[in-house]
């Protein structure tokens, strides 16, 4: 017969063992479980993670933003990438993204949203735009501190607050960013090469034509073009 | 003072709905009581301390779950089955994959096979070790045991943040494969917390599982019979506690489950203690596979050629996987165009909750904490 409690005993020598141990497990003396996040709201903007225990890494993700392709102070909206296309608008489960289309003054249609808002509050971080997006145009944010004071206004996030460079990016997620660049690359190297043949074929079909028109000019060289086809005044 | 005229009896006779129970006292717990894991009422009749009558109460977390899916397309649905049960976003995830891919035949990469069943044995164990720190909560081990098991979640929740991109709403799966593959050095990392997680078995069961306190309060209490289980469509490890041999990933075989050796643990009272003795069994068994899974991985590519635009033809089917807390199916039908015509879940949890009344009546009012702490119910999934 075992003694009563001695289970109790058991369980309570375990307890003492973790609590000594937490003293000198290296593993959990410099590694705690429960981490920040990485960005501070007083760190710099757009700057990667410095602590080293931290949980964000390369694929984290929480909030959308819209890709340029402008290098340091040039204007964003010069390269964003967004086309206004509002595939994205109407696939993101929550319905939170919001677009406008731009119109220049004769009003056409000038592929660039005038507005782009996505609400942070409904937003649920889950890459749904990314995925669907065919212009890779918007892509995930790992910026975690995003609370604010500002109830409503401070909750929905602008086009020029979404705007990032395609730097920031790769500084973010370098492997996806690198990942999605060769795919562009490739995918405008095809396109290119398409086109050229395409035109090439279209080149060769003209000088074809061209060809035989000549030819049949020279067959039929007492024809005079003009005269049996002329339409009477 | 005015004389109104008496107010004339109703033509029927008023019965008072207690009348019949007097001397009961009626006990709403919930919807915010710290024991009922979310948004959950239970209505108990009590006879001083005993259950006499207990009535769940659940609708509180509803969010129109399926008839959102219905307006959506079928891709757009993926990141809300994450929310069903939020412990398990794999396991839902593949549900939900393994029905649309019966829609349209999409073959699934071999990479990709070994990736979800290592995702979702890992969310087993994610699963399985939130519920019995949980439970010992439940039965009031506060803090110690639930802070242990949380130690070793947190290492999985980590791994699923590196892959996927978030600890919890990971997204994770697409039909034909997976959204991407692994990072370098994920499998490594797998490896070496796998091999660990034995040593935490240990270090818990002899926390816990011979505390004479935890085998007073938990056996003989809730007992669930084999038959009754079955006449109430319970399924996952409460099925297999009171004794029936059912594991989806054995008689369905999803998947490639079939190319894994593991044993399905049973138990064989059907009580409180069963059911969270085989939880802890079936974590040693969700290694044997990871493991296995771990061993075997090919390289290769994780998705496959699926098309662009998925837009089935007109088909009804079924897809369900043992999820960590029994059957999770999704049933679509789909009319031809990109949106299901409709989509229904049948939630593991809502299921197994409907005996909680059978369960506890008998008991002390204590003991119906512990009973629903080993049900293991989520209300996301419950309510959906
Ligand atoms: S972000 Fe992409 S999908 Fe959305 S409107 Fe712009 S181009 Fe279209
Ligand atoms: S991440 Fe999801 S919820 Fe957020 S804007 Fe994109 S599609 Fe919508």
């Amino acid at each position: 017969m075992k003694l009563l409690g001695s289970g109790i005993f058991k369980g309570m020598a375990v307890t003492l063992e973790n609590f000594v141990r937490s003293y000198f497990d290296r593993d959990r003396k410099h590694h705690l479980f429960t981490k920040e996040y990485a960005w501070k709201s007083d760190a710099p903007a757009d700057q990667l993670p410095a602590r080293a225990d931290t949980t964000v890494t390369t694929r984290s993700r929480n909030f959308p933003m819209l890709l340029h392709d402008g290098k340091g102070s040039e204007d964003p909206m010069a390269s964003i990438r967004c086309v206004a296309c509002q595939i994205c608008e109407r696939e993101c489960p929550p319905q939170c993204i919001f677009i406008e289309k731009e119109y220049d003054a004769n009003g056409k249609f000038v592929k660039r949203p005038v507005i782009f808002d996505i609400d942070i509050s409904v937003c649920m971080s889950c890459q749904i735009c990314v995925e669907v997006c065919p212009f890779d145009a918007i892509v995930m944010n790992s910026e975690f501190e995003l609370s604010n004071n500002d109830r409503f206004n401070g909750l929905l996030v602008r086009r020029d607050a979404l705007l990032k460079s395609n730097d920031y990016y790769h500084r973010i997620h370098p492997e996806e960013a690198q990942e999605r660049d060769d795919r562009m690359a490739r995918e405008k190297a095809e396109k290119e090469a398409k086109q050229a043949a395409a035109d090439a074929a279209k080149k060769k079909a003209a000088e074809l034509a061209a060809e035989k028109a000549a030819e049949l000019a020279a067959a039929k060289p007492k024809v005079d073009p003009a005269a049996p086809t002329a339409t009477p005044q | 003072m005015s004389t109104a005229a008496p107010i004339a009896a109703p033509p029927y006779k008023l019965v008072r709905h207690d009348e019949a129970e007097a001397g009961l006292l009626e006990v709403s717990m919930g919807p915010h009581h710290p024991s009922t894991h979310g948004v959950f009422r239970m209505d108990v009749k009590l006879d001083g301390e005993t259950v006499v009558r207990l009535k769940p109460v659940f609708g509180y977390l509803h969010r129109n779950h399926e008839k959102l899916a219905e307006g959506m397309s079928y891709l757009s649905s993926m990141p809300f089955t994450d929310r069903l049960d939020y412990f398990n976003s794999m396991a839902n995830n593949w549900a939900y994959a393994l029905a649309a891919e019966k829609l349209v035949d999409v073959p699934v990469p071999e990479r990709a096979q070994y990736l979800r069943v290592i995702m979702a044995e890992l969310t087993r164990l994610v699963n399985h070790t939130s519920l019995v720190g949980f439970f010992l909560n439940d039965l009031g081990a506060l803090g110690t045991p639930l802070l242990y098991a949380f130690r070793e979640r947190e290492r999985i929740l980590d791994l699923f943040e590196q892959a996927s991109g978030a600890r919890m709403m990971c997204n994770y799966f697409r039909f034909g494969g997976l959204r991407c593959d692994v990072p370098a050095g994920w499998l490594d990392r797998t490896r070496a917390l796998v091999g660990g997680f034995p040593k935490f078995l240990d270090e818990f069961e002899k926390l816990l599982c011979e505390n004479e306190i935890i085998l007073a309060r938990t056996q003989h209490v809730g007992v669930l019979s084999g038959a009754q289980a079955i006449n109430a469509g319970i399924t996952g490890p409460m099925l297999r506690a009171s004794g029936v041999n059912y594991d989806l990933r054995k008689v369905d075989a999803y998947g490639i489950y079939d190319r894994f050796s593991f044993r399905v643990p049973l138990g064989a009272a059907g009580d409180c203690y069963d059911r969270f003795m085989i939880r802890m069994l079936e974590m040693r068994e969700s290694l044997k596979i990871l493991e296995q899974a771990l061993r075997d991985i090919p390289e290769g590519p994780v998705m496959g050629n699926a098309p662009r635009v998925f837009k089935p033809a007109a088909a009804e089917v079924y897809g369900r996987v043992e999820s960590p807390k029994g059957e999770l199916g999704f049933y679509l039908i789909a009319d031809g165009t990109t949106k299901p015509y409709r989509y229904r879940v049948r939630p593991p949890s809502l299921i197994n909750l409907t005996v909680l009344e059978d369960l506890c009546v008998g008991h002390s009012i204590a003991d119906a904490v512990v009973i629903l702490g080993s049900i293991d119910i989520v209300l996301g999934e419950v309510d959906r």
